[in-house]
């Protein structure tokens, strides 16, 4: 009988765990989307920022962090396809693909604000990029580079043998059967990755506080070396800097609405794909 | 024949040079760490970098000693662990040991929901909901504390344990389950004193990562733990992690001089630090994997 009682206590302990943890999650959404809800209107979308951030919109905070996402995400995409086709498909075992591997780890452990100052040191000051899109296109894209290596590598190794072995048997060269047979199967899981890699870039701050972004540029982003605005820092900005705190506070609910729906819209889709493929596939 | 050999060769080539990538960044980082934060030393001994209690970069005759950032980074991540570890652990066997399938599917993809907001809507969250909150219920000058922080970071790295234990849990053999419900144990023995066990190790692994999320964390901490660079006395204090002076005082700092080289000696003690603890979490999954004989 004790048996019994000590494990619906227990059983009682670890629902409260989950439930607390996702009522973090509900709150998170609640209290954003009811005070950013009052904000958001076609102006705010589709309008530059006025009297010193105090009105008008943030359509060049939602532009700029288009294009980085956009830079970052055409950077580490070649990278990461190439370095898990290598691990999956052509690797000899050994200790070159455990460097390999440990390398990976680690660079996905970094600290974003490391990632931060190598930008700093190496694209803005060594390169001479300046502050701009394309040093904070960079700097995001090693970032998450190990993301989008790990979840290709996943859907790589989720092809089954046999067809490539089909592939080889019917005299197909290994590139062929690669670029054939294994890519189009992987592909849905590829993309997943990549959407999942989208929503990651989108909302980092850290990493171009220092190599991309702005508080205010006049009007859009002209080129890939001009400083922009983006969605993250700006609500950084908003709550910490200018003259108008309590005005700044009501646009700052406005992007914190926008980039929370934007990034779980992207996420969302990516878990809910990502769980029918485990699902279909066992 | 022949060209398609050569093609193939090329194209094996193009794969093994671009599969170092990260090999290439994660050295030309700690290369970068070193060459810009080394300079510091000529200035100050690394003890009194390590262990200096007056971080006043600014000042006309600046002093460089980050103990309170270390301390105040050392506090924030454990109370971000007192928050994480049963709610990520807790959350994980939840869903793995008394979930059923259809609940599970629901809930899973909501845990990784909360993993995937990005950190400064956390720290805007911590600055407008619980700032005044936190303020109010313990009659604070100020609501930007250290326990603030630990509870965001706590929050936000619990879906990184959760998700990593979930993976631990299920490692266990069904037949270690078998045994212990043939032997008599009800479920909650069985999970106390067989899966917990037995995923032990996986789990410390989860905890580990998750403790290393939580010190490189950034902008949350930037936004809500007040940013007072004193050696911290409580948790109800502002203080100012490593991650939030670099973030914080980067902009000002003015390049190529003694306080820019100090914020890269910081970055360079975080990078060896979440180093450190991703080699050790490396090496006990290792021996977990061993352990419960799957390939290593």
């Amino acid at each position: 009988m004790k048996n019994h009682i000590t494990q619906k206590l227990g059983f009682l302990g670890l629902f409260l765990c989950i439930s607390i943890t996702l009522l973090f999650l509900g709150a998170i959404i609640f209290f954003i989307t009811a005070r950013g809800i009052k904000v958001i209107s076609w102006e705010f979308l589709t309008q530059v920022p006025r009297s010193g951030m105090t009105a008008g919109g943030i359509a060049p905070a939602i532009v700029g962090t288009f294009y980085i996402t956009l830079g970052a995400i055409l950077f580490a995409l070649p990278l990461g396809l190439a370095c898990a086709i290598y691990l999956c498909e052509y690797s000899p075992k050994g200790i070159v693909v455990n460097i390999i591997r440990i390398s990976i780890n680690n660079l996905a452990g970094v600290p974003s604000v490391v990632f931060g100052l190598f930008g700093l040191a190496v694209f803005v000051k060594y390169f001479k990029f300046g502050v701009s899109i394309l040093s904070g296109s960079l700097t995001l894209g090693i970032l998450v580079l190990p993301l989008i290596i790990s979840s290709t590598q996943e859907a790589l190794l989720a092809v089954p043998q046999s067809i490539r072995e089909a592939s080889l048997s019917l005299g197909a060269t290994k590139w062929k059967t690669i670029k054939n047979i294994v890519l189009p199967t992987a592909l849905p899981g590829i993309l997943t990755g990549v959407i999942l890699s989208i929503g990651r870039v989108a909302g980092e701050t850290a990493p171009i506080l220092f190599t991309a972004a702005a508080f205010y540029t006049r009007g859009f982003p002209k080129s890939a070396f001009s400083e922009v605005m983006a969605l993250p820092y700006h609500i950084y900005a908003l709550m910490t800097e200018g003259a108008h705190p309590d005005k700044q506070r009501a646009i700052a609910y406005g992007c914190s609405l926008v980039l929370l729906l934007m990034v779980l819209c992207i996420s969302g889709i990516a878990i809910f794909i990502r769980q029918r493929q485990k699902g279909l596939h066992g | 024949m022949k060209r398609a050999r050569i093609k193939e060769k090329i194209y094996q080539g193009i794969f093994t040079v671009l599969a170092f990538a990260s090999l290439v960044f994660l050295v030309g980082i700690v290369i970068v760490l070193f060459k810009e934060g080394l300079p510091i030393f000529k200035r100050v001994s690394i003890s009194q970098f390590l262990f200096g209690q007056n971080w006043y970069p600014t000042y006309s005759t600046p002093e460089f000693g980050i103990l309170p950032l270390i301390l105040a980074s050392v506090w924030v991540t454990l109370g971000a662990v007192i928050v994480c570890v049963p709610l990520g652990v807790g959350s994980a066997l939840y869903l793995h040991e008394l979930a059923g399938h259809k609940q599970r599917t629901i809930l899973k993809p909501l845990v990784e929901l909360l993993a995937s907001i990005p950190s400064v809507v956390y720290g805007f969250f911590g600055m407008v909901i619980l700032t005044p909150f936190l303020q109010n219920l313990f009659h604070l000058p100020t609501g930007l504390t250290a326990l603030n922080a630990s509870l965001i970071l706590g929050i936000m790295a619990t879906p990184t344990v959760c998700s990593l234990a979930d993976d631990a849990l299920s490692y266990v053999p069904k037949s270690f389950r078998e045994a212990s419900f043939a032997v008599g144990a009800n479920r909650w023995q069985t999970l106390t004193q067989v899966v917990i066990p037995a995923a032990g190790s996986g789990i410390s692994t989860a905890i580990i990562l998750g403790m290393s999320r939580a010190i490189g964390e950034t902008m949350t901490v930037l936004m809500v733990s007040g940013g007072a660079a004193v050696i911290p006395h409580s948790y109800l204090e502002p203080v100012r992690p490593m991650t939030a002076a670099i973030a914080a005082e980067m902009g000002e700092a003015p390049m190529g001089g003694d306080h820019y080289h100090a914020l890269f000696a910081i970055a360079l003690v975080l990078f060896l630090t979440t180093f450190v603890f991703n080699i050790v979490a490396e090496f006990i999954s290792r021996r977990f994997r061993i352990k419960l004989g799957l390939s290593g």
